[in-house]
């Protein structure tokens, strides 16, 4: 073996390097995320403090592999979003959008609200307002559906509702991730209308197209085998994301609609083959969010995004709660939904990752110290909201 | 019975009934074709406390147990619904011609108009039986047709 080692540092110097700082990266992250799943935590937050560690005026350094994580970020951001496209159906979608459209109004409107003035207020600018509204609206689908299955909650009554805010929140992603892009690029408002009607068009485009043609596009799918099915939906993803960033749109909105256009066995047979690649790519585009961050800008922010994580965390839970009211769930299920929808994680990360790429410098620490506190805290709080529901319990006759 | 069907985005569907004697029971059916069945509590009516869970194999087993007897009595129940068309069982007797035989060999959709739409033997029930299945003594054979058409088959197959 150490042949091959000595060879192929000879080839090309800075290989070696490379493949070891990745290697223990990756492998560090491993360890880190059992850790964080044997206390039943998301190991978002940890793969963050990691890339923060790693970062300016650490020991370690990661120069072989910067161009490599920058790329690797790239690709992990648009398998994220790819999977996540997977997740829905045309009809689910369709079906959601008829029963619980005004609980994502309510979701909108109270959890957006408090990022925007706090953008507003620590940022100074409106794009900055606008990417921490997205940053304390949007939950996370990634620990809450975790959750959900850890703490067997899937027959609950207050769970479709759940799911249905986590729908509608990713859905309306595909509408904001473009406006974020543009108006952090300093687009104009005609830029903005191009790139929102754009993308919503696309986005209906693909959804009906989907319904008439996916059949067929699955069964064709189906009959290759589990390397090719893995290799066109991976290139077609790269290619279809490198098209939409050429329109200056995001690359991410791009791998979404790829992922909304493949349905039924095709999307359940992409999701199982491309779900470990996720996994690997996303670990290193969340160390990298922490690597983008200079440790030293946290302290400054971490009173106002503490702030900021205990007001959208009441302002998720009356979410949770209005909306598991209107399935007829009782103060504890409502309770439950509240609590279990407060995680902030991965798109949060993706929405201050694009403000940080785009030069709105600030969005990156403010967001990382937010979505560090409530990543932890929330699914702690999850597993004790029966207890915390039990003030709003009405009293038992003859107490 | 009623059954309330309800979309998991993301996960799968659930389904829910109240049993006859009040119990709540709820099915879900995860994308990977998995089920967990559970009860709801009586503390807290919106917790759903899981029984417990099937996968794939153990799902069709299941259905297989609780749905095979059902097959025969719901066709009965097709039959009355349409005016003129009648069910009937028919068990192939001991020492029946057609014992040992196949059903292709009966020729009964071509003389006597009716269909044997399932089998039965012991517990198993083999729906829509092709022509080359086998008879033995004691199959149950559940036909469809007019009660003129279940006449002329069970002439047919009790002859000796």
């Amino acid at each position: 073996m150490s042949v091959d080692w000595a060879l192929a540092a000879a080839v090309a110097p800075g290989i070696a390097d490379l493949l070891i700082e990745v290697g223990a990266v990756l492998f560090a992250l491993g360890l880190l995320g059992g850790l964080a799943r044997r206390y039943g935590l998301s190991p978002v937050p940890l793969y963050l403090l990691t890339g923060l560690a790693l970062g300016e005026g650490s020991a370690v350094s990661l120069d072989a592999s910067t161009g490599f994580l920058f790329v690797g970020a790239e690709i992990g951001l648009i398998l994220l979003l790819l999977t996540l496209g997977l997740e829905f159906s045309a009809d689910e979608f369709a079906s959601v959008l008829r029963h619980h459209l005004p609980s994502g109004f309510v979701d909108l409107l109270l959890n957006a609200t408090p990022g925007a003035v706090a953008g507003w207020l620590l940022l100074d600018s409106w794009t900055g307002a606008l990417v921490m509204a997205g940053v304390t609206w949007v939950s996370s689908s990634g620990i809450v559906a975790r959750v959900l299955r850890d703490l067997d909650r899937l027959s609950n009554r207050e769970t479709p509702s759940v799911l249905a805010i986590l729908v509608l929140e990713d859905i309306a992603m595909a509408v904001y991730l473009p406006l974020v892009a543009v108006l952090v690029a300093g687009g104009g408002i005609a830029q903005v209308v191009i790139a929102v009607s754009a993308s919503v068009t696309a986005v209906l485009a693909v959804l009906v197209g989907s319904r008439h043609f996916g059949d067929r596009l699955s069964h064709r799918l189906a009959q290759a085998e589990d390397e090719q099915v893995l290799l066109r939906v991976f290139g077609i993803t790269l290619v279809v994301a490198g098209l939409t960033t050429l329109l200056d749109a995001s690359a991410a909105v791009g791998a979404f609609l790829v992922g909304l256009a493949l349905t039924g066995q095709a999307a359940e047979r992409s999701r199982a083959l491309l779900s470990p690649l996720r996994d690997v790519f996303a670990a290193v585009f969340f160390v990298s969010f922490g690597l983008s961050i200079d440790p030293s800008t946290l302290p400054p922010v971490l009173l106002g995004a503490a702030v900021l994580a205990a007001v959208t965390l009441l302002t998720k839970v009356i979410t949770g709660w209005y909306a598991a009211g209107r399935e007829g769930a009782g103060p504890r299920g409502r309770m439950r939904a509240g609590l279990v929808l407060t995680a902030r994680g991965e798109f949060a990360v993706v929405i201050a990752g694009l403000a940080v790429a785009s030069g709105l410098d600030g969005a990156g620490p403010l967001t990382a110290a937010y979505v560090l506190i409530l990543a932890v805290t929330s699914p702690v709080l999850a597993r004790f909201a029966d207890d915390v529901a039990r003030p709003f319990m009405p009293k038992p006759a003859g107490a | 019975m009623d059954v309330i069907e309800t979309l998991l985005p993301g996960v799968g569907r659930r389904y829910e009934f109240t049993t006859s004697d009040g119990h709540r029971l709820c099915v879900v059916s995860t994308r990977d074709d998995h089920y967990t069945v559970s009860t709801y509590d009586s503390d807290d009516p919106d917790v759903g406390r899981t029984l417990f869970r099937l996968d794939e194999d153990e799902a069709v087993t299941m259905a297989e147990i609780l749905g095979a007897p059902r097959i025969a009595v719901k066709l009965a129940d097709l039959s009355r619904e349409v005016p003129g068309l009648a069910s009937e069982q028919i068990e192939i007797a001991a020492g029946s011609r057609y014992e040992g035989k196949t059903l292709g060999d009966t020729q009964a959709r071509t003389r006597t108009g009716s269909s044997v739409v399932a089998l039965v033997r012991d517990d198993q029930v083999i729906a829509s039986p092709l022509p080359a299945q086998d008879l033995e003594s004691g199959d149950v054979l559940v036909v469809i047709g007019t009660s003129e058409g279940i006449a002329k088959i069970r002439t047919l197959l009790g002859a000796l």
